[in-house]
């Protein structure tokens, strides 16, 4: 009965030819199709309107704005009230584990007057003109969608207060909405929201200019950290749908063998022996994509069956020969060499500030060191996988994605569809990382379940699958000299990067590109007089991918470490040198730092989120106070700190390290600060950081995959390990910078990892005096001699 | 010849190949999908299940090695998630994508069973097995011990 009346309710509302039919009529403003800032009517940021117990807000422009299909500000599409007053939000990003499909949903409750306790939360298909943009990644999700989902949530607040004023016959002045219910302000009458949702939801949507947000001090949820994970009771009781969950009637299960080498292909191959295996039903070759093959399957020879380990015993007993192609000669230790003798040379400028050649020529004494990163995977715990139907010109698709509308893309693609016969359902994800950004995996299920006839089949990636043919995080060699004067004052920095190109998955490229070069290289916010930073051209010989902070993470490695070698070599205290080289609070002016071409500012506009470098001192001081920094520390004992900007959020952590005597690195505790700009969620900010921890203290010792004869080396967790229980950063306080609404919420899944490594091995140093320059660490180095 | 053995309460019998290892048996053939698959080589921990209480990996387990016996999956464990390890785990937030957590709970709630109040270092030691990518090793053993102690 409910569920009838729920659907009867909503089903008006829940087609995009609804929403056009509505934004026609002028009813409401869908920003998909007009500016943002346009549909306002401001013409700049930081617009301050009416003031009053409930005034607009604040607002500002973001990115938001400008990625494929925008923001869809539409409470219609968003929100419905059944009669029992349950409130269904829809989530339209993908929830990997950064709480985002609850906390959007929380923006919006907090700001509609809802009972988070009486709030639903659905999930989108793949389907931007509806929603927007979906695409989640890049630390992006809250700093574009928080003012939206304020916009709508106060749109229904301010529907539900008129609907109640209707009723009662009173101007809508005399009411006001409560915690899900509208009361008369004199006490006499009262109504929920389940009884007010037919007559408010019929009303029109009122325009995005009279729209009045509450004041911050009214805010529940935002900003307060008191709502649990939505998926929490289904995650611990085992319940909740990741994409290898999915269970349709008649499923096929199915595993595939892919080229060993990027670009390889299939020679040929024997299928007798697999096909003889009871369970299995088919042995499907897979059509692969030349090089760059973007996220077009690699090709390769699928087993399909009635049940995984059949599958698995079927693709056992699969004989095939492969034809390597150009990158069979593929292998890491020459590849190293190669991107070193690149990195001695002069390569492209991308960044030229003052004179470096002559600021190292009259320099007092100059300093050079270079760090090297291998590749890395994702390694996410729930594999890539999906599940699909193809049959009568139509798919269905059932994937743990990171961008669902790109997988419908691709899907309709590659199986010459029209996008409007293609569906992409989103499930949980089981980690993200940026792998699941790519939908090679959905592509190889729909293509199977095509060649079957229409039977679904799930495809399911095995770990080794994964480790050996990932998107895999770039490796590069970062080299940093810098030329010190007399005083000791740093008067040149050149910075060298070699690393193949995320480009390179896409078209023939060499390289890097504004985004890679934006991540931690030209954007150094150094106080230097002469700064120089070159690019040298290397190829991909496997695909390239982003893994969570992308080239952050090589970048921070190196800046951080050199610049406590600097502080070493001077005599200097770390700290004292690091605040000195950041130099005093401003704004840096991106067109006065000699950058070739703009400064990628992680897609949002510089006016907003400008590189504060008062900010970025803020965390150095905060994770150092802290910390303790400068305490005394017992002998192979150490504190290390680095500090980065990444997605627009500032963080610095300070490790404390003990290296045993036989090499181990233990890591009694890691102060992160944090400066996200405003905490929308701080509780789940505090979990993200953790996490950053972890996987920046896994990447530090663990992380390398590496290549011989174009072939991955490692395969699973025995030889791809993670950092476990026995060895974990013991204690991780987060310390979130406050800040009001109006300082507006950056990135948060991402920026926490870049300052793990390097505050990690700059530790090492304090507590050994060996140098670290290379990821991950040889931990037999720092045995005691 | 048919495989019967428990679970969750429940007795089953499976037609299938007694070296299926029960991780598949249990996902593809029973539709039990809290327990996950993360490595298949016993690496990860993701597939911990009880077999006659005591925790194992359900893939690098047979099939016919569970037959006449127990198993319990994270949905037997408690279907309302009222265990003291689930209640822990909700209060203190630990899940970020959850995919590992079943795994996680079942091997702490399988130290639990054996050990009321285990060291620092005996939790250590039983959740070495239990990778969690995420990284929210922090909060498990923090949740461990307050299902531990109350605290």
């Amino acid at each position: 009965m409910q569920l009838q009346s729920f659907v009867s309710l909503r089903e008006p509302w829940a087609t995009a030819s609804a929403a056009v039919a509505s934004s026609a009529d002028g009813a409401f403003i869908n920003v998909s199709r007009r500016s943002f800032l346009e549909a306002l009517g401001l013409a700049g940021a930081f617009v301050l309107a009416t003031p009053g117990a409930l005034r607009a807000a604040e607002t500002w422009p973001t990115g938001g704005e400008t990625m494929p299909h925008g923001l869809v500000i539409d409470p219609k599409v968003f929100v419905a009230i059944s009669p029992d007053g349950t409130v269904t939000i829809t989530a339209h990003r993908s929830e990997m584990g950064t709480g985002v499909r609850t906390s959007l949903p929380m923006v919006l409750a907090d700001e509609m007057g809802a009972d988070w306790s009486r709030v639903k939360i659905i999930q989108a298909p793949g389907d931007e003109p509806t929603y927007g943009n979906q695409d989640t990644d890049g630390s992006r999700s809250m700093r574009h969608h928080i003012q939206s989902m304020r916009l709508m949530g106060a749109a229904v607040r301010m529907m539900l207060e008129r609907a109640a004023a209707e009723r009662w016959g009173v101007p809508v002045a005399q009411v006001e909405a409560r915690v899900h219910e509208v009361v008369e302000k004199d006490g006499t009458r009262r109504a929920g929201y389940g009884e007010l949702a037919k007559a408010a939801m019929d009303l029109p949507v009122p325009a995005i200019k009279d729209i009045l947000l509450k004041p911050e001090s009214a805010f529940r949820y935002i900003g307060k950290g008191n709502v649990p994970l939505y998926d929490m009771k289904a995650i611990i009781t085992g319940k909740a749908i990741y994409g290898t969950d999915v269970r349709l009637p008649g499923m096929l299960y199915a595993v595939a063998v892919r080229p060993p080498v990027y670009g390889g292909k299939v020679k040929s191959f024997d299928a007798r022996d697999a096909k003889a295996v009871p369970g299995v039903v088919a042995v499907i070759e897979i059509p692969g994509t030349p090089e760059p093959a973007a996220f077009m399957p690699m090709g390769g020879v699928a087993v399909v069956a009635t049940n995984t380990w059949a599958a698995l015993q079927g693709r056992e007993k699969l004989k095939i020969e492969w034809e390597d192609g150009p990158n069979a000669t593929y292998d890491s230790d020459v590849y190293r060499k190669t991107m070193s003798t690149i990195a001695a040379q002069e390569g492209k400028v991308v960044r030229n500030q003052g004179d470096v050649e002559k600021a190292l020529q009259s320099a007092a004494k100059v300093i050079a060191a270079e760090y090297y990163q291998p590749h890395m995977a994702h390694a996410t715990m729930e594999v890539p996988n999906a599940t699909a139907v193809v049959k009568d010109g139509r798919c269905e698709c059932w994937a743990p994605a990171q961008s669902p509308y790109a997988v419908r893309k691709d899907l309709a693609k590659f199986l010459g569809l029209d996008i409007r016969d293609v569906t992409v359902n989103v499930t949980l994800l089981g980690g993200g990382f940026g792998r699941k950004s790519k939908g090679d995996f959905a592509i190889e299920a729909a293509y199977l379940s095509k060649v079957m006839g229409g039977v679904p089949v799930q495809m399911m990636w095995t770990r080794e699958d994964d480790i050996r043919n990932s998107y895999y995080h770039t490796t590069s060699v970062e080299r940093i000299e810098a030329g010190i004067d007399t005083n000791g004052k740093v008067i040149a920095w050149r910075h060298r990067s070699v690393a193949p190109t995320i480009l390179s998955t896409f078209a023939p490229a060499e390289y890097q590109f504004a985004i890679e070069l934006g991540m931690g290289l030209v954007d150094n916010p150094f106080d230097i007089p002469n700064i120089r930073c070159e690019n040298g051209p290397i190829k991909n010989h496997v695909r390239i991918g982003w893994f969570r902070s992308v080239s952050n993470i090589p970048r921070a490695f190196a800046v951080q470490c050199f610049v406590a070698e600097l502080a070493h070599a001077l005599g200097r205290d770390h700290k004292e040198f690091l605040l000195e080289l950041i130099g005093p609070p401003r704004r840096l002016d991106p067109t006065a730092m000699g950058i070739i071409g703009e400064l990628w500012n992680y897609g949002d506009p510089y006016e907003v989120f400008p590189i504060d470098t008062g900010r970025l001192r803020a965390v150095v001081e905060l994770a150092c106070e802290k910390a303790g920094w400068g305490r005394a520390m017992p002998p192979r004992s150490g504190l290390g700190l680095a500090v980065h900007r990444s997605f627009l959020t500032y963080v610095a952590s300070v490790a404390e390290v003990v290296v045993e005597k036989d090499g181990t690195v233990r890591i009694p505790r890691i102060d992160t600060a944090v400066d996200c700009g405003f905490p929308v969620n701080p509780e789940r900010i505090a979990a993200q950081f953790e996490g950053a921890a972890v996987m920046g203290m896994t990447l530090c010792f663990h992380s390398a995959v590496t290549f011989k004869n174009g072939r991955a080396e490692q395969s699973n967790f025995h030889d791809y390990e993670m950092v476990r229980m026995t060895n974990f950063p013991r204690e991780v306080r987060v310390h979130i910078v406050p800040h009001r609404y109006t300082t507006p919420s950056a990135g948060v899944g991402e920026p926490g990892v870049p300052p793990i490594a390097p505050a990690i091995a700059n530790a090492i140093f304090a507590a050994t005096g060996k140098r670290i320059r290379e990821l991950p660490i040889d931990t037999q180095l720092l045995r005691e001699a | 010849m048919a495989i019967s053995f428990n679970v969750n309460g429940r007795p089953v019998s499976l037609e299938a190949p007694p070296e299926m290892p029960v991780l598949w048996a249990l996902r593809d053939l029973l539709n039990l999908t809290g327990t996950k698959y993360g490595c298949g080589i016993g690496a990860c921990g993701a597939c911990t299940i009880h077999l006659d209480g005591k925790a194992v990996l359900a893939c690098v387990v047979r099939l016919e090695e569970v037959a006449g016996r127990a198993v319990t999956t994270i949905e037997g464990l408690d279907p309302d998630g009222n265990h003291p390890v689930q209640r822990a785990w909700a209060q203190l937030g630990v899940p970020q994508c959850g995919y590992c957590q079943p795994g996680q709970i079942m091997r702490a709630a399988a130290l639990l069973a054996e050990k009321k109040n285990p060291t620092d270092a005996e939790i250590d030691q039983a959740m070495a097995g239990n990778i969690c990518r995420c990284g929210c090793y922090q909060r498990i053993h923090a949740a461990i011990r307050l299902a531990a102690t109350g605290v």
